[in-house]
């Protein structure tokens, strides 16, 4: 096999493995290669699994010589390492699930595995998803494969950066405030945020139940639709998934978006914005529109300066209850020497959680504490609503809004560690999404002194087949899709 | 919206989160530069707005109560910290 290979998307990679030019287990050592090779500099890998891919990838190819092959059979993918793995560590990069191996799979694993996907490893993380540059990975961070001096974005900057790096050919990653498109946006590779409830979140470590929803991160749209046709429906042992059947996501790609309805929301060209980011998002959307769209460019979202405060009151207060139960009792890491029971408990959550988790945990506990609660948690929770009425309304208007994904390019290592306000700041284009629970997309639009640059795609509730088509129909029209990071 | 040392440490005691004297200083500092930027929110009119706790509205998700395979003994335990005799064993609770 040679190189030309390693950055194949999966629909390339399905139709070779079905020519026979070469095998899932030829392809599959081809990624763990590139993973021993590149991923000391990158940093996108936790646990390589490479016995259980070799298995996996022998029994794909009986499936391919059998003519029994799905799209995803054979291919070689990552898992961001807070979906649970079966036999396999599932550490969220924490010190405090650094030796947890979970006794079952989550489902969207579960649904690989009938898919015949491939899996290769666990990608690294922002610990407990909480995070926007994977730079609180408790065990390392991870860089930008298309700068190393810079950040891949996060939380799932580990699976971004893995596929931009041509590591694996797809991964998933999940989405609380901007987890998947961040990242993808920074990477220059495609992310999916589905709309809250499309796919299950059974076996997801949960940060902040009512935002994380579980998505992929690929090369193209047309990858993104194939993996969503795999992990998308509903499931019983996840409540919040939504009992709505699932389409055939690529039916949708069908390059037409004449007369689609397109609003641009001008809160998202936001003051300290970058320059060259606003004029290639400009340039993207004047592409749709050439494609045969229509335009807005006057829509207005007032309620969207509030979103920060509000994601940042909700999220942190969801995280300080669903973090309540690592207490060194039933798993995870436990300190030795405590004094009593509580003074155990209290250690092994000083020493087994990061800075950043530990800041989110105090910011929740004080948001809903006695004499805080209606001051901050509930009015966030009304501001909430306020928030997706006020999207409700556009949708009835436009098909989709269209947006930067973040401010910004990437930011170098390091910039933004000790300010978690410009931190949080950098996911200001993709909380409010989470906060209303649509469905948003990052597809590449272009490059700044060769740096990434990502188009954030926004649909009603359950339109991602709106989304995939006007992201296909631009990747159809431009090339920015097919740049590989040369490292 | 500055908070007292004392508020830090009684937050962290309702999170049972142990902290540093110096961890109890930086949170001070950056809860306090958080929270001051949460203050827009007291600006935004929500009279008759209700709460939203999440954004699909499903509610009473009920199934059959049927028998289902569960997990073993052994695999419940496999995590454990500490066991004994097919328990977790902890700290005594009460001394």
């Amino acid at each position: 096999m040679t190189t030309d290979h390693d950055q194949l998307t999966i629909h390339e990679a399905h139709r070779l493995l079905e020519e026979r030019r070469f095998s899932s287990v030829e392809l599959t050592r081809a990624c763990l290669d590139r993973i021993r090779y590149l991923d000391e500099r990158v940093g996108a890998v936790v646990t390589v699994t490479e016995e259980l891919a070799l298995r996996q990838a022998a029994e794909a190819d009986k499936r391919i010589a059998a003519g029994d092959a799905g799209p995803l059979t054979g291919v070689p993918m990552l898992v961001k390492d807070n979906m649970c793995t079966r036999g396999v560590l599932t550490t969220c990069s924490s010190k405090m699930l650094e030796s947890f191996v979970p006794p079952y799979n989550a489902t969207v694993v579960d649904k690989l595995e009938e898919a015949g996907a491939v899996i290769i490893g666990k990608a690294n993380m922002d610990e407990f998803a909480m995070g926007s540059s994977t730079e609180h990975s408790a065990f390392s961070p991870t860089h930008n494969p298309w700068d190393l001096s810079r950040v891949p974005g996060g939380s799932s900057g580990g699976s971004a950066a893995a596929v931009a790096a041509g590591e694996a050919i797809f991964a998933l990653g999940s989405d609380t405030g901007g987890s998947i498109r961040q990242p993808a946006g920074f990477c220059s590779v495609t992310g999916l945020k589905p709309t809250y409830g499309r796919v299950s979140r059974y076996g997801l470590v949960a940060f902040a139940s009512s935002l994380d929803q579980i998505g992929p991160l690929t090369q193209d749209v047309t990858d993104c639709a194939l993996v969503m046709n795999a992990i998308a429906g509903h499931d019983n042992r996840d409540s919040t998934s939504a009992p709505i059947p699932v389409p055939d996501y690529t039916q949708c790609l069908n390059g037409d978006v004449k007369g689609l309805k397109i609003g641009i929301p001008k809160e998202y060209f936001v003051e300290g914005m970058q320059p060259e980011v606003e004029d290639t998002i400009r340039a993207a959307i004047g592409q749709l529109e050439k494609l045969g769209a229509s335009i807005d460019w006057e829509v207005s979202l007032p309620h969207t300066r509030h979103a920060l405060a509000v994601y940042y009151v909700i999220a942190p207060s969801e995280a300080s209850a669903n973090l309540a139960r690592y207490d060194g009792t039933t798993y995870g890491f436990r300190y030795k020497d405590g004094e009593s029971m509580w003074d155990t408990m209290e250690k092994t959550r000083q020493f087994g959680f990061g800075a950043e988790v530990k800041r989110r945990i105090m910011l929740g506990t004080y948001a809903l504490s006695a004499g805080y609660y209606d001051a901050y948690y509930l009015k966030a929770q009304k501001v909430r609503t306020l928030i997706r009425r006020e999207f409700d309304e556009a949708f009835e208007k436009f098909d989709v809004l269209v947006t930067p994904t973040s401010p910004t390019v990437p930011f170098t290592m390091g910039e933004k560690l000790d300010d978690p306000v410009q931190m949080y700041l950098s996911d200001v284009c993709t909380l409010p999404i989470n906060i209303a629970g649509l469905p948003a997309i990052s597809i590449p639009a272009g490059f700044a002194d060769g740096l990434p640059i990502g188009m954030q795609i926004i649909a009603k509730p359950f339109a991602e087949e709106t989304i995939l088509r006007i992201a296909h129909a631009f990747q159809q029209a431009t090339d920015w899709h097919e740049k590989r990071a040369r490292i | 919206m500055k908070l007292s040392r004392e508020e830090v440490l009684h937050i962290a005691r309702l999170a049972r989160l142990g902290l540093s004297d110096e961890e109890v200083e930086t949170v001070r500092e950056q809860l306090s530069n958080i929270l001051e930027n949460f203050e827009v929110l007291q600006t935004v009119d929500t009279d008759d707005v209700p709460p939203t706790a999440q954004s699909i509205h499903l509610s009473n998700v009920l199934r059959k109560d049927e028998e289902c395979a569960s997990f073993t003994q052994e695999e419940i335990l496999a995590n454990a910290p500490q066991k004994e005799d097919g328990f977790f064993r902890v700290r005594a609770v009460l001394e």
